[in-house]
């Protein structure tokens, strides 16, 4: 085609038309490659923009998270005297926990800055130790007691402005007025680095607390704990009805309008948007039923709905693919209906069933909108003991962080993603892992 | 005991009336299996059903019916003065009076001695009420056991009487989806008309403003509320005209390309990190779309001299794109693979290069497939949340600028419900109104959607 070679022998006004449009057609190629060339290459960038972006999304999420692993403590030695703690020496739980520690941290303070005498200066200087730390000690103290009237080296939290100053969030050569910390705090932190008092430690409170006002505090145990408790109701109430309704349409329903309906229904409740689920939940289960506000039942209850569809549709294809022939065979040996698909057909269609299951689990889990409705964003601050309890879960989680204004929530958000990205990251390859393993080809 | 201790009753209950069919069958056959009609374990199933169905009916209606039927006792025990209050002042006391019973805060700093009266009376019922389903459950199962222990014998037919009741339930099983529709209908349905009583529907509909703010007071100033829905429509509108902007070209031409050209290896690694983006929380996209994107093109604004908020359509939009661009793709995938091999070969046997094969043969061939699975993704534009609570903003502006802030129907939602919900204001109800239309709009589109794919794969099949 590319050689105008004239390939049929014909009359002289023939072959002469032959060769004019061999021409026009060689003519045209090069502009026909190119347009070849730019509709592959836009094929290319249309990949390479989902990817970038998906990349972009990974970079920055995790290059923020990195400072909140790391958290600026300080190791203050204090001095417990009984006079402030237990003036009587009852050592009662009572007067313990009453104590004024406040006072405590304050005079270590003042021990180390005796420069700083005036009122607004030395709150200025307390406010760089979090105040978290009074109950620090007051735990220490109480359990134990024998602490009472020593000199003790305590590590304690310092305050989320302080921590952001160290870890170069916020800029010491910018503007006081632009700026969380004062200049003078500036100079009494290096002050304190320059007597090596200060250090940085690997962050536990984020792993281990509930939810905090303060930056420092806060931690995704509860929150982590509420998607636990939440995801269990889910997969106690979503899994058996998935099945047992997947098994049911795919095995027994006759063919008529009833389970047609049906069919329909699950392929359109699947395209549902989720916050109409929040909506069925509040007008359900909390406003006609009564249940708890802001519980993990009703969340899973509502995620359970939720992820029905998304269960039912991989169990019917897991139990479809399983070959006749097995049906069959075990008919053949004289078992009932339900013996063939308890006994045979399931187990084979279980692996199927069971990645489609946590396929469905990792998209609740990330669910936020339906918990919004049902009053899971609530500031909870101890750690769900049970599905009954108030609480909250990771995603809801980080949409509250996401809302906080303090700069040191910026990192602890996207490490409470990173933490959420990664319990997805585990369930996603242990469903690709199951159905590499045990899923068979027929 | 609390509910899941009577659970656990319950299963206990449920394996010893297992054991007990199992041995009681092998008894009375003489322990020669082969006398009974079924499998011994299907007589153990046999009583274990008697025992579990009828306790777990009871404990389920128990759960859903007990806290309103001791709300109508307790208004009927509290004095005159207090049960005639109106339905919200009502409602916050019946919750101090429980919050009373329980030891735990209450909300009014005066506790007179009527409230100490109904709460004392709210305990004793939240006792007798637990102590009566205990002592019926145990009633219950223990009779059913007794009920199925009498009748068996060894030509009872188990298995068939199991199994049938193992069809029932996977009957029931397979309702409970459509049960789901029905309830959200309904609870949309129901609550919107309580607004729609309110607020006149064509008002609601074609409203042009949208301020949901209901006067506390009757003498306050422009705060009557008003409950246009033509801005969060026209908004949401936008965002999803931005969004589809990025996931149609993009998810079709990544879709082009990974069913047209690309060799199998990449194939393989593309498409699952392409279905990642779809598996990603929208809060981490909110979140992106927040701190990264809307601040990215705020700069980029200043640099040409315009004004973009920093909650600007753009941003929310573009970010949304990007989370539907796998929704787009791999359906339109899906759908090109699809289309016969001869289709192609007659289109390179008439000299025509790849784009030109795909651009006039299989385009038009996937076509239908490729809009259902566009119109897939306007429906999931519409009914996204979190990226819109996240990146949009709040105020209700009919623009069609997409610097400026706009709101949604998913937003306005939100927003409503979020924080003290009144079941008698306008205000709460609005938000199902707008979930309403919610509804509707994407159920109408995924039908469609839906139908179009189907037709389309029955064509080629």
């Amino acid at each position: 085609m590319t050689d105008a070679a004239p390939i049929m022998n014909g009359p002289a006004n023939g072959s002469l038309a032959t060769r004019n449009s061999n021409d026009a057609v060689s003519r045209g190629l090069k502009r026909r490659y190119a347009a070849e060339r730019r509709f592959k290459a836009y094929g290319i960038l249309a990949i390479a923009f989902a990817m970038g972006m998906l990349g972009l999304l990974f970079t920055t999420i995790v290059s923020k998270a990195i400072p909140a692993f790391t958290q600026t403590m300080i190791n203050l030695e204090i001095t417990l005297y009984p006079q402030d703690i237990d003036p009587a020496g009852t050592r009662e739980r009572q007067t313990l926990s009453s104590a004024n520690y406040r006072k405590v941290i304050r005079q270590a303070f003042y021990d180390l800055f005796p420069d700083v005498t005036s009122r607004r200066d030395r709150r200025e200087l307390f406010d760089m130790i979090s105040p978290g730390a009074v109950y620090e000690i007051r735990d220490m103290v109480m359990a134990n007691p024998n602490l009472i009237g020593e000199r003790v080296v305590v590590q304690m939290p310092m305050s989320d402005d302080i921590d952001q100053l160290n870890k170069g969030q916020i800029r010491k050569d910018s503007p006081e007025t632009e700026r969380r910390v004062k200049d003078k705090q500036i100079a009494w932190f290096e002050r304190l680095e320059n007597r090596g008092l200060v250090e940085t430690v690997f962050n536990t409170t984020f792993f281990t607390a509930g939810d905090s006002r303060e930056p420092e505090l806060a931690g995704i145990f509860g929150a982590a704990m509420g998607s636990l408790f939440t995801m269990l109701v889910t997969l106690l109430v979503s899994f058996p009805l998935a099945v047992a309704s997947a098994i049911y349409l795919e095995e027994f329903a006759p063919v008529n309008k009833w389970t047609q309906t049906i069919e329909v229904n699950i392929n359109n409740l699947a395209a549902v948007p989720s916050i109409v689920f929040g909506l069925l939940g509040l007008a359900v289960f909390i406003n006609f039923f009564g249940m708890p506000r802001s519980a993990p039942v009703v969340g899973g209850l509502v995620l359970a709905l939720m992820t029905l569809p998304t269960i039912i549709i991989a169990a019917r294809s897991a139990l479809k693919s399983v070959p006749p022939s097995i049906r069959e065979a075990a008919y053949g040996l004289g078992a009932s209906p339900l013996q063939v698909i308890t006994h045979h057909v399931l187990p084979l269609a279980m692996p199927g069933i069971l990645t489609g299951t946590i396929i469905g689990m990792a998209q609740a889990l990330g669910e936020t909108a339906p918990l919004l409705m049902i009053g899971m964003v609530a500031f909870i601050v101890d750690v769900p003991h049970g599905a009954l309890d108030p609480a909250t879960v990771l995603p809801v989680q980080i949409y509250l962080w996401a809302d906080s204004p303090e700069r040191a929530f910026v990192e602890r958000t996207s490490a409470a993603i990173c933490v959420l990205l990664a319990f997805l990251v585990i369930m996603n390859v242990g469903a690709v892992f199951l159905r590499k393993r045990f899923e068979r080809k027929w | 005991m609390s509910f899941p201790v009577l659970f656990g009753v319950l299963a206990l209950l449920t394996i010893f009336g297992y054991y007990l069919g199992r041995s009681r069958a092998l008894k009375t056959a003489g322990g020669q299996v082969r006398n009974l009609h079924s499998l011994p374990n299907y007589y153990g199933y046999y009583i274990g059903l008697w025992c579990a169905a009828p306790g777990f009916l009871l404990l389920v209606g128990w759960m859903a019916l007990e806290n309103t039927i001791m709300d109508s006792m307790l208004i009927a025990n509290l004095p005159d003065s207090m049960s005639s209050l109106p339905a919200a002042e009502l409602s916050l006391l019946l919750n101090d009076v429980k919050n009373l019973a329980n030891g735990d805060i209450v909300s009014r700093e005066v506790i007179d001695l009527d409230l100490k009266d109904a709460a004392a009376f709210y305990g004793q019922l939240l006792t007798t009420s637990k102590m009566l389903l205990t002592a019926i459950l145990v009633a219950v199962t223990c009779g059913g056991i007794l009920v199925a222990r009498g009748r068996i014998a060894p030509d009872l037919r188990a298995r068939n009487s199991v199994e049938k009741a193992a069809m029932a339930i996977m009957i029931i099983c397979s309702t409970i989806a459509v049960l789901t529709t029905l309830g959200i209908i309904l609870s949309l349905l129901f609550e919107s008309l309580r607004f729609f009583q309110m607020v006149h529907p064509l008002d609601f509909v074609f409203g042009l403003e949208w301020s949901p703010q209901t006067a506390l007071r009757k003498d306050q100033v422009g705060a009557t509320g008003l409950f246009g829905a033509v801005p969060l429509l026209a908004g949401t509108m936008l965002i999803s005209l931005i969004a589809m902007c990025v996931a149609a070209p993009v998810g079709l031409m990544a879709a082009i390309y990974m069913s047209e050209y690309a060799p199998t290896k990449v194939r393989g690694t593309v498409k699952p990190l392409l279905e990642i983006l779809a598996g990603i929380p929208t809060v981490v996209y909110g979140f992106f779309a927040a701190l990264t994107v809307a601040p990215f093109f705020r700069g980029l604004g200043l640099d040409f001299g315009l004004t973009i908020s920093s909650e600007s359509a753009l941003a929310a939009g573009i970010v949304m794109g990007i989370m539907i661009i796998p929704f787009v793709s791999s359906l339109s995938d899906d759908v090109m693979s699809a289309v016969p091999q001869s289709l192609r070969e007659g289109s390179y046997g008439l000299g025509a290069t790849k784009s030109e094969t795909i651009k006039q043969v299989i385009l038009p061939a996937a076509l239908p497939g490729i809009v259902g699975s566009i119109l897939l993704g306007v429906s999931r534009a519409i009914g996204e949340t979190m990226i819109v609570v996240m990146a949009a903003g709040l105020a209700a502006n009919l623009t069609a600028n997409p610097f400026e802030a706009v709101t949604t129907v998913t937003v306005q939602i939100v927003t409503l419900l979020v924080g003290d919900q009144e079941f008698d204001s306008a205000k709460t109800l609005a938000a199902f109104a707008l979930g309403l239309i919610l509804f509707c709009v994407t159920l109408v589109l995924n039908i469609i959607a839906l139908t179009i794919v189907n037709k389309y794969r029955e064509q080629y099949d």
